[in-house]
This record gives C-alpha cells, sequence and structure tokens, in this order.
C-alpha cells in the first residue's frame, strides 16, 4: 500500500502534483511550494503530529477530514485544502494557546500575524516552553545521546536535561539550542547547569562520580 | 528535604529484591514497565539510582526511564509513607461530596494530594474511580474501603493507623 | 485434570459434573464484588463458612462475583429459587442457612420497597431486577470464579467447541459480523469489520486483546464481569482468535485491583491445564495464549493505541489513527482490541447464533448492554438491559428514581468523554447513535443520574480537572486547551466569569475537538458542549452573578 514504486496522483489547493506512495501530504506540498506552517517538523525527525500546525482539509471518497499533514499518507484523487476558515481557526487557536507560554517567540509572533492571533487571549504561564519535542527528539535521534527528555504528563509535561549526561555532552555540542523556536532549551540547559554542576561545563573524558542521593533543589547534584 | 531522601535510602545497597528484579529483566528494554512495577511494589517508591541501574540493565536510556517513571502515577520518584490513604475522587463519588471528604484528610494530616508527612506515616493520593460506586463517598487506606464516608469519621479512621 | 482432547471430551466432562450436581439443593451465593467487599462481605462469608461447617450441613456454598445490586450489599442468594437476601451481616448467617435448609425464607432480610414496603422475595420479583436482561451477568451468582468447573456446568466453552469443530474461522466472522455486535467500550464500532481488518491484515503474527481497562468515571461493568466470570471473556477471546488467526492474546487490565488480577490468573491456568487454552486447544490443533498486562496508573493508557504502547514498554502515548491498529498494532503487528463486554458476548452468539442476537435491541444497536447505574439515585449497581430500552425504565422502574425525594435534573453518560442530558430528554432509548445526537454518548455505559441540586458549572469542571491529569501532554489542542479551559470554569465557577468566556469555551471546544491527535483530547470538550448545550443559562447566570458582584465591590 505504501510502495515508494507506486505513484499517487492528488490535488493540493487546486494544483494537481504526482508523488510516491508512503509521501506525506506535508512534502507533497513543500514540493509544489504550497506553504503549510509547522512547529514540531524536522527534515531529519522522524514525523511527530504534535504541535498540530499543519492541520489540512482533506477530501477523500466524499468524506471530509482535518488531518495534520507531517502524518498523512497521500491518497489516489485526494483533494487538499491548505487554507480554510476551519483550518485557519484551528492554527489561529493553537498559536494563541502557545502565546500564553511564549508570547515573544518569533515564529509565534509571524504566525499571529498571518493567522490574527492575539496574544493575549489566554491567561498567561511563563513557561516557555511550547513541548514542540524537537530537543529531545534531536537528542535521541540523530546525537543519540537522550540527554534532554520530557518528564510528566498532560500539563506539567517539561524537559529535563539530566545533568550527569548534560555536563560531558552539552558544551561541545548545543546543537538543539538553535532548534529551539523559544530559546528555551537554552535556558534549560544554563538552569541545569547552574544548578547540578556550576563551572564544570566542560567535556570530561568519564562520567563524572555521583554521590549517591545529593540533591539541590530536587536536583541531583554532581561532586568530581 | 535531602535528609529525607538520604535516610530513606538506608538499606537500599545490596537490596536482593531489587537486584533480583533487575536481573530478571536484564537487556530486555520491552519490560521497563514490569520492571519498574517490581520495584515500585517491592520498595514503595524509585530511587534515583535504583533507575539508573535498571537504564543500564535493561538498556533504555536514562532519560527514558525517567520520563516513564515521572509520567505514571503508580510510581513514586519520593519514598512513600507507611500507610496509603486514598480519596477516591471519581465522578459518583464527586457528586456525593468527596471534595468535602478531600479537605478534611487535608486539614487532619496537613497533605495535599501526593504528598507524605515528615514522620512517613502517610501519604495521600487523590485517585480516580475504583470502582465502588454504589457505596460511595469511599477512603481507602492500604487497600482497606471504608465506603459511605463523611468528614465526620475520617478522625476515627485515620486513627487507626499508626 | 488430563487435557480436554476433543469436543465429545468436554461435553462428556460437563456431564459428569451435572449428573453430580442436584439442581434441588440448597445453595447459598455470598457477593464479593467491589461495593459488597467494601461493604465487609468477606466478614459474611466467613461466617457462613463457619456456620455450614459447625451445623455439617451439606449445603452448596459459594463465594461469587457482583451480584448487581451494590448499594443493598453485603448480598446473599440463597436457593433454590433465587431467594436475595440485602445487607446481610454476618449474625444473619445462622438463621440463613436454617432457613435454606427448609426451604423457608428469612423474611427480614428479603427486598422491602422504600415507599411502599412491599416485599419481593425472588429475584424474578425484586423491582431492581425484574426489568433487566441478564445475559452476560445472570451466571455470576452461580459461579465461583476460582473454579472452572462452575463455568462449564453453565455450559461454558461450548461455544468455543461448536467454533473449534462445526465452524470455520470465516463462518465465526461472518456469524459476528451478521449479529452487528457494537463495540461496548464507547466506540460502538462493528466488532466484525475490525476483526475482518486484522484478519485480512497481510502480517502472519496478529494479536487479540482485552481492553480491561474501565478508566471510565463511574463505570465499573467491566470489573464486575472479568471478576464474577472471566472465562465468559476468555472464551469470547480464544473464540475471536480463532476467527480472525491471532496466535497470542493480551488481557489488559488495572493494577489496584488483586481480586480480579487472581480471578484471570486462575482462569488462564485452569483453562490451560483442562485444555481449553495454549496449544492444541481441545485437539482441534488450533494454538492461542493469553499473558496478562497491568496499566500504571493512568487513563489514557486505555485508549487502543496508547494501551499496545504500554504492552510494548513505551510510554503509553497514543499513535495518530492514520495506522490503524487493527493493521499496525503491538510491535506494529495487526493487532484486535475489543473491550471486556464485547468479548463477553461472542460465546452467546455463537451458540444462539446472530439471528438470536439482533432480535434484542433496537434497530442499528443489537443486543444488551451493561451499564454502571450510579449517582443520585436509590438503586444503585451493575445491570443489563437490552438496547433501546427507555432512560425512564433504567432511571426510576430499576434505579428506583432519586433519593431524599428530591427531583432528578439531568442524566450523564461516557464519564469524562460524555455528555449530560436534561431530565426532559428522560425517555430517550438506550442506544449507540440517538444518544450520540443527543450529545450524550453512552461511552462503556456509566450512566450517573444528577439532581436538582447538582452544579453544572461545577461537574464541567470537574470533569475537565479530571481529564487535565490524564492528557499524555503530547499534542497542543488537548494539553494547551483543556488547560485553559479548566482555568476559564474555574474563573466562573468562583465568580470571576467574564462575558467573554463563552465565547472563548466555544472556540477551545471546537478546536480541540478537532485538532486533537486521540480520543481523550477529541471527546474532552463533550461534556461541557453538552452543558453548553442544555444548561447555557446555568453559566450566564454565574457569569452574571460574578460579574456583578464584581462590580459592585468597586
Amino acid at each position: 500500500m505504501n510502495d515508494p514504486m507506486v505513484q499517487i496522483t492528488l490535488q493540493i489547493d487546486g494544483k494537481e502534483t504526482t508523488v510516491p506512495a508512503g509521501t506525506t501530504v506535508l512534502k507533497a506540498a513543500q514540493q509544489i511550494g504550497v506553504s503549510i506552517p509547522t512547529l514540531c517538523h524536522h527534515p531529519e525527525l522522524e514525523d511527530y503530529g504534535g504541535c498540530r500546525l499543519c492541520m489540512v482539509e482533506v477530501e477523500s471518497r466524499g468524506k471530509t477530514n482535518h488531518v495534520v499533514s507531517c502524518l498523512y499518507p497521500v491518497e489516489k484523487g485526494l483533494v487538499v485544502r491548505t487554507r480554510t476558515e476551519k483550518v485557519d481557526k484551528i492554527r489561529r487557536v493553537i498559536v494563541e494557546e502557545l502565546m500564553a507560554h511564549a508570547p515573544d517567540a518569533p515564529e509565534l509572533v509571524r504566525l499571529a500575524e498571518v493567522y490574527g492571533a492575539d496574544r493575549n487571549r489566554f491567561e498567561k504561564e511563563a513557561s516557555f516552553c511550547v513541548l514542540c519535542g524537537l530537543c529531545v527528539r534531536y537528542c535521541a535521534e540523530v546525537k543519540q545521546k537522550h540527554v534532554v527528555g520530557f518528564i510528566e504528563n498532560g500539563p506539567a509535561r517539561e524537559i529535563s536535561f539530566i545533568p550527569e549526561l548534560a555536563a560531558t555532552e552539552c558544551w561541545d555540542c548545543q546543537e538543539c539550542f538553535a532548534l529551539c523556536p523559544t530559546s528555551y532549551a537554552q535556558a534549560a540547559y544554563f538552569l541545569t547547569e547552574a544548578l547540578a554542576f556550576p563551572g564544570q561545563r566542560k567535556a570530561r573524558p568519564s562520567a563524572p562520580e555521583l554521590r549517591p542521593n545529593t540533591t539541590l533543589a530536587g536536583i541531583p547534584v554532581v561532586v568530581v | 528535604m535531602s535528609e529525607q531522601i538520604i535516610e530513606g535510602n538506608d538499606g537500599i545497597e545490596g537490596n536482593d529484591g531489587i537486584d533480583g528484579i533487575i536481573e530478571k529483566y536484564r537487556g530486555k528494554p520491552g519490560a521497563l514497565i514490569h520492571a519498574l512495577t517490581e520495584i515500585q511494589h517491592e520498595n514503595r517508591w524509585l530511587p534515583r539510582e535504583v533507575m539508573q541501574k535498571v537504564a543500564d540493565a535493561l538498556e533504555v536510556p536514562f532519560s527514558q526511564a525517567m520520563q516513564i517513571a515521572s509520567f505514571y502515577k503508580t510510581f513514586s520518584l519520593t519514598p512513600k509513607g507507611r500507610h496509603e490513604v486514598h480519596v477516591c475522587t471519581g465522578m459518583t463519588c464527586h457528586l456525593r461530596g468527596a471534595a468535602k471528604l478531600q479537605e478534611k484528610v487535608q486539614e487532619l494530616t496537613g497533605l495535599a494530594p501526593g504528598e507524605t508527612d515528615a514522620e512517613s506515616r502517610f501519604t495521600f493520593e487523590a485517585g480516580s474511580c475504583l470502582g465502588s460506586c454504589s457505596i460511595g463517598p469511599e477512603l481507602i487506606v492500604d487497600g482497606k474501603h471504608y465506603g459511605r464516608m463523611t468528614p465526620e469519621k475520617v478522625d476515627d479512621v485515620l486513627k487507626r493507623y499508626e | 485434570m488430563p487435557k480436554l482432547q476433543s469436543a465429545a471430551a468436554l461435553d462428556d466432562y460437563r456431564a459428569k459434573i451435572l449428573s453430580a450436581r442436584d439442581p434441588a439443593k440448597p445453595c447459598i451465593a455470598v457477593c464479593a464484588g467491589a461495593a459488597c467487599g467494601g461493604l465487609d462481605s468477606a466478614a459474611v462469608a466467613a461466617a457462613f463458612s463457619a456456620e455450614i461447617k459447625r451445623a455439617e450441613t451439606k449445603v452448596d456454598f459459594r463465594v461469587t462475583g457482583c451480584h448487581g445490586f451494590c448499594n443493598q450489599g453485603p448480598n446473599v442468594i440463597a436457593g433454590p429459587g433465587d431467594i436475595c437476601y440485602f445487607e446481610v451481616k454476618p449474625e444473619d448467617a445462622a438463621e440463613i442457612v436454617a432457613c435454606t435448609l427448609k426451604g423457608e425464607v428469612v423474611e427480614r432480610l428479603v427486598y422491602h420497597h422504600p415507599v411502599t414496603g412491599e416485599k419481593a422475595v425472588h429475584m424474578s420479583e425484586v423491582p431492581f431486577y425484574k426489568h433487566q436482561m441478564r445475559i452476560l451477568i445472570g451466571d455470576i451468582p452461580r459461579i465461583d470464579p476460582m473454579r472452572i468447573d462452575d463455568y462449564l456446568a453453565v455450559g461454558g466453552y461450548a461455544a468455543l467447541a461448536k467454533a473449534l469443530f462445526k465452524m470455520t474461522p470465516e463462518q465465526v466472522l461472518d456469524e459476528v459480523k451478521k449479529a452487528n455486535l457494537r463495540g461496548r467500550g464507547g466506540g460502538g464500532f462493528p466488532a466484525g469489520l475490525k476483526w475482518e481488518t486484522t484478519k485480512n491484515a497481510p502480517e502472519k503474527t496478529k494479536y487479540v486483546i482485552v481492553n480491561g481497562h474501565e478508566g471510565e468515571s463511574a463505570a465499573f461493568m467491566d470489573r464486575a464481569m472479568l471478576t464474577g466470570n472471566p472465562h465468559k471473556v476468555l472464551e469470547g477471546l480464544i473464540i475471536g482468535a480463532y476467527a480472525i488467526g491471532a496466535q497470542q492474546g493480551f488481557i489488559y487490565t488495572r493494577h489496584d485491583s488483586p481480586q480480579m488480577a487472581e480471578h484471570i490468573q486462575a482462569a488462564l491456568a485452569q483453562a490451560e491445564d483442562y485444555g481449553l487454552l495454549g496449544k492444541n486447544i481441545l485437539g482441534s490443533g488450533f494454538d492461542f495464549a493469553v499473558e496478562m498486562h497491568y496499566d500504571v496508573g493512568i487513563f489514557v493508557s486505555g485508549e487502543s493505541s496508547a494501551l499496545m504502547r504500554s504492552i510494548e514498554g513505551n510510554p503509553p502515548e497514543p499513535r495518530p489513527k492514520y495506522i490503524r491498529t487493527s493493521v499496525s498494532g503491538i510491535w506494529d503487528k495487526p493487532s484486535n482490541l475489543n473491550n471486556v463486554e464485547t468479548w463477553a458476548n461472542v460465546p452467546e452468539i455463537i451458540v444462539r447464533g446472530a439471528d438470536w442476537f439482533t432480535s434484542i435491541g433496537s434497530e442499528k444497536s443489537k443486543g444488551t448492554k451493561l451499564v454502571s447505574l450510579s449517582g443520585h439515585v436509590v438503586n444503585s449497581g451493575v445491570i443489563e438491559v437490552p438496547m433501546g430500552t427507555p432512560l425512564r425504565t433504567i432511571v426510576f422502574d430499576i434505579g428506583g428514581g432519586v433519593p431524599d425525594g428530591k427531583a432528578p435534573k439531568a442524566i450523564h453518560f461516557g464519564g469524562a468523554m460524555g455528555g449530560s442530558i436534561p431530565i426532559s430528554l428522560i425517555d430517550a432509548p438506550l442506544d449507540f447513535d440517538g444518544m450520540s445526537k443527543l450529545g450524550a454518548p453512552i461511552g462503556a455505559g456509566g450512566l450517573l443520574v444528577m439532581d436538582e441540586d447538582t452544579d453544572m458549572v461545577e461537574v464541567a469542571r470537574y470533569l475537565l480537572d479530571f481529564l487535565v491529569k490524564e492528557s499524555c501532554g503530547k499534542c497542543v489542542p488537548c494539553r494547551e486547551g483543556m488547560y485553559q479551559m479548566l482555568k476559564i470554569l474555574t474563573n466562573i465557577k468562583e465568580g470571576k466569569g467574564r462575558k467573554f468566556d463563552l465565547e472563548r469555551l466555544a472556540d477551545l471546544t471546537e478546536v480541540t475537538s478537532l485538532g486533537s491527535l486521540c480520543a481523550l483530547g477529541k471527546t474532552s470538550s463533550d461534556p461541557l458542549k453538552s452543558m453548553l448545550r442544555y444548561f447555557k443559562p446555568e453559566f450566564e447566570a454565574r457569569i452574571a452573578a460574578g460579574s456583578a458582584a464584581g462590580s459592585e465591590a468597586k
């Protein structure tokens, strides 16, 4: 069914295009210059479907649906609309929800202008993290170091740098900092460093000793 | 706070129960949740270096182990008290006054849901529906159900537990 | 116990059990279900056990699963004749045993109508039971869940023998499709079609799963079914595996019910001992094994793709459903997941036929439905009624109406992912599609009655509070949308509501429904939507009062 040898023809915003089976609607759109906003998508990472900004309207066999284009595989005869009243509303409200946490993030400010989002619509909670997962997934999938991960569930979810690993890996890498749409990843790293291994950011050949269960403000302290 | 953690850690080294569990699942990343569940049951909480041992033995990244331990609420990353006091906050119990019951427990123990007191006597949990809706609202202490509870009866129940 | 290696061997063994049992022999069944257990039915059971031993009498004594009439527990049923005794205390044991032996009735312990005082002795006369059709749960008072012979005595595993030896897998599938058995976990999706998709998936390795998670608030009938008659569910699972071509099954259930875990484990072990599970079932050549898995305390792990991630050992984050789990589920293999009650219906459909099944129920919702009846209602417990039964029958005839002379205000279905309807709609029939259209999908079947003093704003806030804690946090519309809804509702409840709150709530409910990744997010705003549909004035009044108080404070 997703055999890349098979070619599929579909329609995106009135333009017809043919792509190999298994291609996502997002990729197909990008290839013909139709732009769909994304936040958690990255070409080097597995498609995530978390931010939902790339949602589009699709029509197939008489049924209309809203799907995330970064994950939805192309279908023969699919009709895709990337801008409709509903789609725009979904994107607007998502931006407003995220701006409650990071109102000044450049990409969010830009999208707010395009979709008419009000940065003050929802009650603010300045966590600055939009939980796009780019840092977590990049560190896991590309660097394969798993230094930063998610903890907790629901609105309590946050990213967390593992101090013992961050102490040896992060300073010489820093690649996730540039990916972060709000600059929070960088801030989280520095906070971890300040609390857990101040003044010891340079990479060392072996992992530091960990004195059992010594913590400061709940974060384990690394003692060398 | 840190004193509590160090004290709660006594007796962990050389613990056959935990080590036995880890050995059972060595090299099996798919058994992470099973392993953590058994250790939680055995030890009543998951100390950080036990988490590290589990991650190493089961070959999962430490951050993934921490994500799972913090995500699922049956796992506790802090030591628990001798007795678990649970107020059911399912929908029926809620309609029948579970919120007042919760307030009373909070008043008597000084604990918010999820907390353990300084003498490690009680851990207070407010959890969702346990299926005894017909006799709600309920207080469950160490698995024993006290149905048809009122705030006035709470003190008597808690007194039975040292 | 040598394994039974043919349908004939099973029939012979069953005949042997029945010939050793005398239907006229006095028997006593003590309910050890969740509520009765909470009312210390263990002490009652111990008292009976001791009394029967002391008096050296020949009474068939059993500790069984849930009898259903939960708020009247501890429940005891004496036979022959299904005499129902309620609120039984340990001190009553001697008298009940003595009377049962003589074929007499202990008048003071039978059902008395709370208003008229009218007595009902036999189960068929008790109003709570009279209006039910107890196909799935009727056997529970006759079965000790730790004794497989009890299940065989009521005809257990005859369906399996018929399926394995008299039907092909395709014929079994066709029968289930013909019966139009729809999923009873909340989706209402035709089970036969799901089975077919899994069966037709090209991968050879296939899995079948029992979703015994029952996270829906105020639903407790799946637990009653699994704890009281695990074999019925297991039999359905094995038949399904045969039809689909699965070699491995999983029973996914809760970590917080040791009794249920014990009963399921015993059922699995005994079924295997008897040759009804494992390799070469009943000598048919069909191999099928079952594993148990426990949840770790989060509601979203009841969502089918999240559940499968959990079985794999991963965090229970739902996969976006463009990949159907019936095609790619656990470890990317075709996996068919169904609810406990759905599986429990299968043996009956096979033995009695799809035509029998479709003769019960309404046009598009066939068969019976287990309902957990609770809330502000006189009679509360686990009931089973034909689909299409008017809600009025359930709330008033079975439920006995609202206690303390209060008037009912609303009925809520489906826990945190369902909806409320006002009492004016109480003549609506119980079924999937009709209730869905009214905005109160029946979900797993938890029916909550709310009386006139219920604060609907608080109920809406409470449900969102529950869901917010249960969200996995992966997608924005669910995580952020629900969180903001909760904030707004909390403000309204506390009198801090503002005029544009309803507009913001409308936007949030719309986007969360459309944009969320899984069913939890998508249905999270349904209760609120139903409240705004039917009880909007209450919200508006709260907001108006709040801003009035606010402006007065100035």
